[in-house]
């Protein structure tokens, strides 16, 4: 057994290292409340209802002897399936790629050249460069990172399978382009142009113009709910349903332009990054952003979430990278950037490609322990970068730059195994129809989108009286709020009789005695009055004067 | 300068079928974060597959032949084969049917007026009861069965008879109880109690010498055969209509009763049912229990068929016909997978017991995709959405409105007790039991 083996090996094992400390990771995720959460599980009252499986040690306090046995057989098969899964490992097929450097050499001294040299001639072949006239360049792969897209700043669009070099549209738009995204398969492309996004099939025919998004600067397609959320120059966010052609809705973030965009593929939430340096999260089903988090003392240039949905990278025109918790909003650790990253990608192993200049750096196992070192760098001279992309399923980063679009080669960065049910590369234009079609009849309602993706089928834990409440708060508008408000204030207008309870009070108790309560009654009795008076005032449209400070020094006031 | 370094290079040989004809290759990862949202979609399936149950419920098969001139009043299957059942009906015709062909294979008129009862022998003839105070029995297989192997002759006109599980014995109901030989012209024990008549006689199938019988007095009476004795009767509030043994329980019974309600009981404790079947408006005129033991089945006057869990108090399914008029007889089927019933209006109808099942042969793709659904739909039940569509039924107006009275009607009445117990003294007015209130009482025989 030679060396390489052993050691690919190892690490294979490391790659995967069991679902097991996931799960661990996933049970002592931290709730907390923050922003309009509320509203997120509120939506979940209409898809609560059935029972969890309770853990073993709690069966046995409960009465019903055949609840009892339900349960425990419940539990045996969720940990049958457990086990089932782990053992499921065994049978993945391939192995992660890797790059190790010897003795004092340091990974992210190899360049691409040698690289290349040193790689088998499918993956040498996968390295390209094109060299286009107009640039600078957003990229896209497809899910199964089969096909890749490209949008020229200055109209050129052409999507085409890179590893047979088939090209299936090329046109050019003769307009501004600025962001390019593929739907749920290759068939159909969205392209945000000058004005209006775009939708173009395989061939590069127009197939539909979407004129209520208007000047979009980012997209994002949620694969299993069928959405495509754009974000524009006037800061408004908007959900278009592509299966049925509905918008689903349009939300004000009241931020201006929206600087960076991407979503979490965990939990389909988006999230947009804004010139005042803080990045707020989206659901269609909230009009107010879940979460806000100021992240940098500037612009946010650019954002990722990495695939399981615990970290996210920002970049700020401060010269910061920094690393979050989405699950805890906290900072894990910071990097820096000589000049500001333009844009940042994470691959589904966890690799963290910055692009920063003409300069791309990635970073291994950068996400959960800081690191000191890059795990590679590369330098495309002249050419600042402007779209940095991990090819799903691939070893492959794409790179979109002012002059046109490479390709470099990221060992370890691909997730290695893939699920053909899922996402498949190798599938054929059967197996591509099943795909769509069994897509969209396990199509995801916009209002399944939550920060926790799982409420769906939990126990909404709250008291009765307590979800009613929420939910009554979530369905009454702004508006019937402020009524309701002002119809607890409002003072009753009297039409006659001048006897109140505690002008009756006051009268009847003798006049010369005064103590405590006599004087409390007073005090309110001349509230009561005066609020009469306004109330009054109010109703006549003459000016209140109604005293703005408290009553420890409103004797200062007049 | 050596570098270490391997990069991911699939080969598609691996993936791709080597010839057209070949079925490419699933490759499986089951690593969570390669399936995100799983209980979004495993919840959308289970919705899927709730409405397209409702889409493809059907439970109506078909009627067997013609049908009878007159209302249906008696049905029997043969628990030792599959497709035959017979029926009778209130002109004294007597129709053994092919359940494969639906074709009538068999029809006499066997008795002046209504034929209440029948049922299979162990070799698999015939016996019928009537209201002409006559038992036949009839040779299904003979190609001409014009006229009766044998006749017994009884003192007044029969309303049910049982045949026992596994010697040549037979149980009829009359004015008294009486359980007969078949080589024998005159009953060999009476095992009356009291009433003065008696609607129903079932023979426990796995404690084979145990009978049940209803009476017209509201009692339902376990006998013994070996000590040629009845032992309990239980008397409820009403009348019960008809009595069928839990298959798979021995101890256990379900009791049609007049009051709308079908109830379970466990012989060993009459004092208290174990279930109660709530839903019908009408009376109850027949119960049957699946072979299964899991399901019953309720035939009523108010013209519907119900399905209910035996551990569930409500019906899981109703079955009605704009044609079907009062039920007198429904059985389940010895597969557990059809339902017969028969009806005053003379037709003998075939229902699948699942609507939305089909029996015809599945791919073993298709058998995989069910019970994947079943399993979806099992749980999320739960969910609002998904209860709310399984459980939606479109019922008969008079139904209907009937159910929405008896609500009103339960709920005044309840009010009122309420109201009572609220200005009585305290614990004078004891709750009463849903399991216990039809009781009026329990005795046991003295020996």
């Amino acid at each position: 057994m030679s060396a390489l083996e052993v050691e690919s090996r190892i690490l294979s094992k490391k790659t995967h290292g069991g679902f097991e400390e996931d799960y661990e990771e996933d049970k002592e995720e931290a709730v907390i409340a923050v922003g309009n959460e509320g509203t997120a599980g509120g939506a979940s009252t209409a898809l609560t209802g059935s029972v969890k499986p309770r853990p073993k040690k709690n069966t046995h306090r409960v009465k019903d002897a055949r609840l009892r046995q339900n349960l425990r057989r419940a539990d045996g098969k969720f940990r049958q399936a457990k086990a089932a899964v782990k053992a499921s490992e065994l049978l993945l097929q391939e192995e992660a790629g890797f790059l190790e450097a010897e003795g004092m050499e340091k990974t992210y001294k190899f360049t691409q050249e040698e690289l290349k040299k040193n790689v088998d001639v499918t993956t040498a072949s996968k390295a390209f460069d094109l060299t286009l006239d107009f640039g600078p360049y957003e990229i896209d792969y497809t899910t199964n990172g089969r096909k890749i897209l490209l949008g020229g700043r200055k109209g050129h669009i052409a999507s085409f399978d890179f590893r047979e070099g088939a090209l299936d549209a090329e046109l050019n738009v003769n307009e501004t382009v600025r962001d390019v995204k593929y739907l749920h398969n290759d068939q159909f492309f969205a392209v945000a142009q000058k004005k209006y996004v775009f939708i173009y099939d395989k061939t590069g025919a127009e197939v539909h113009c979407l004129k209520k998004h208007i000047e979009v600067t980012h997209m994002e397609f949620l694969k299993y709910h069928f959405l495509l959320a754009t974000v524009g120059n006037a800061g408004w966010l908007k959900y278009q349903d592509t299966s049925t052609g509905d918008q689903v809705c349009e939300l004000r973030t009241k931020m201006g332009p929206s600087t960076a965009m991407t979503h979490n593929a965990y939990n389909a939430i988006v999230h947009l990054g804004h010139s005042n340096g803080t990045v707020s999260l989206w659901s269609p089903n909230s009009t107010t952003p879940l979460v806000r988090m100021l992240c940098h003392k500037g612009p946010v240039q650019a954002i990722a979430v990495d695939r399981g949905g615990h970290y996210m990278a920002s970049a700020g025109a401060d010269g910061q990278l920094k690393i979050w918790d989405v699950r805890t909003y906290k900072e894990v650790h910071a990097y820096y950037t000589p000049t500001p990253a333009n844009t940042l990608s994470i691959s589904d192993r966890g690799l963290l490609a910055v692009g920063w200049g003409p300069h791309v750096t990635v970073w291994k196992d950068a996400l959960k322990v800081k690191q000191k070192s890059p795990y590679m760098t590369h330098l495309n001279p002249g050419s600042t970068i402007n779209d940095l992309r991990f090819c799903p399923f691939d070893d492959i980063l794409g790179m979109g730059h002012d002059g046109g679009l490479s390709s470099l080669i990221v060992p370890g960065s691909g997730e290695p195994n893939f699920d053909a049910l899922e996402a498949n590369p190798y599938e054929t234009v059967k197996q591509r129809r099943e795909t769509e079609v069994q897509g969209l009849l396990n199509k995801l309602k916009p209002e399944m989108i939550a920060l926790d993706p799982n409420f769906i089928g939990g126990i909404d834990a709250r008291a009765p009286d307590e979800r009613k409440q929420a939910l009554k708060l979530e369905t009454t508008s702004e508006t019937d709020k402020i009524k309701e408000e002002n119809k607890k204030l409002q003072v009753k207008a009297k039409t006659r009789g001048k006897n109140s309870a505690l002008r009756r009070y006051l009268r009847k108790k003798a006049s010369n005695v005064i103590d405590e309560r006599r004087l409390r009654v007073q005090e309110s009795w001349e509230k009561e009055k005066s609020m009469r008076e306004n109330y009054r005032k109010k109703q006549r449209g003459v000016a209140v004067d109604e005293v703005e400070v408290g009553p420890a020094l409103a004797r200062f006031g007049k | 300068m050596k570098i270490q370094k391997a990069t991911l290079s699939r080969s598609s040989d691996t993936y791709l079928p080597a010839r057209s004809t070949e079925v490419s290759r699933i490759s499986r990862n089951l690593d969570p974060e390669i399936h995100p949202f799983e209980r979004a979609r495993e919840y959308t399936r289970a919705l899927n597959a709730t409405k397209l149950e409702r889409v493809f419920a059907a439970p109506f098969v078909g009627q067997l032949g013609n049908g009878h001139g007159d209302g249906v009043y008696s049905l029997a299957k043969n628990t030792r084969r599959i497709n035959a059942v017979a029926s009778g009906s209130g002109d004294g015709v007597i129709k053994l049917w092919d359940l494969t062909s639906r074709e009538q294979l068999l029809s006499v008129a066997a008795h002046k007026g209504i034929v209440k009862g029948l049922t299979v022998t162990l070799d698999g003839n015939l016996l019928s009861c009537g209201m002409d105070s006559t038992v036949k029995l009839w040779d299904v297989l003979a190609s001409n069965a014009s006229a009766p192997i044998k006749t017994f002759l009884g003192s007044s006109g029969f309303t049910g008879i049982d045949h026992h599980r596994s010697s040549p014995t037979f149980a009829t109901s009359s004015a008294k109880v009486e359980i007969w030989d078949l080589g024998r012209s005159k009953p060999i024990a009476d095992l009356s109690w009291g009433a003065d008549n008696v609607s129903t006689v079932k023979f426990n199938q796995s404690e084979q010498s145990i009978l049940a019988s209803a009476g017209s007095d509201r009692s339902i009476i376990i006998h013994d055969t070996r000590s040629s004795s009845p032992v309990q009767k239980l008397v409820t509030a009403m009348r019960t209509n008809a009595i069928s043994w839990n298959p798979m329980e021995a101890f256990v019974f379900a009791a049609a009763n007049e009051d709308y309600n079908t109830y379970l009981y466990d012989m060993r404790k009459l004092s208290r049912s174990l279930n109660v079947y709530k839903n019908h408006v009408k009376a109850v005129m027949d119960v049957d229990f699946s072979p299964t033991g899991q399901e019953l089945v309720t035939g009523s006057y108010d013209k519907t068929i119900r399905i209910f869990r035996t551990r569930d108090g409500h019906s899981r399914d109703i079955y009605h016909t704009k044609r079907m008029q009062r039920l007198f007889c429904v059985k389940y089927t010895m597969d557990s997978k059809y339902i017969i019933s028969g009806s005053d209006e003379g037709n003998v109808r075939i229902w699948r017991a699942d609507a939305a099942s089909r029996s015809n042969v599945k791919s073993a793709r298709q058998r995989a995709k069910l019970e994947y659904d079943d399993a979806l739909k099992e749980r999320y039940k739960n969910m609002p959405e998904i209860r709310r569509i399984s459980r939606h039924r479109h019922v008969p107006a008079h139904v209907k409105n009937a159910a929405d009275t008896m609500k009103i009607e339960i709920a005044s009445r309840e009010r009122k007790e309420d109201n009572m117990r609220k200005r009585s003294a305290k614990g004078s007015m004891a709750f009463s039991k849903e399991r216990e209130k039809h009781i009026v009482g329990v005795a046991t025989k003295d020996t």
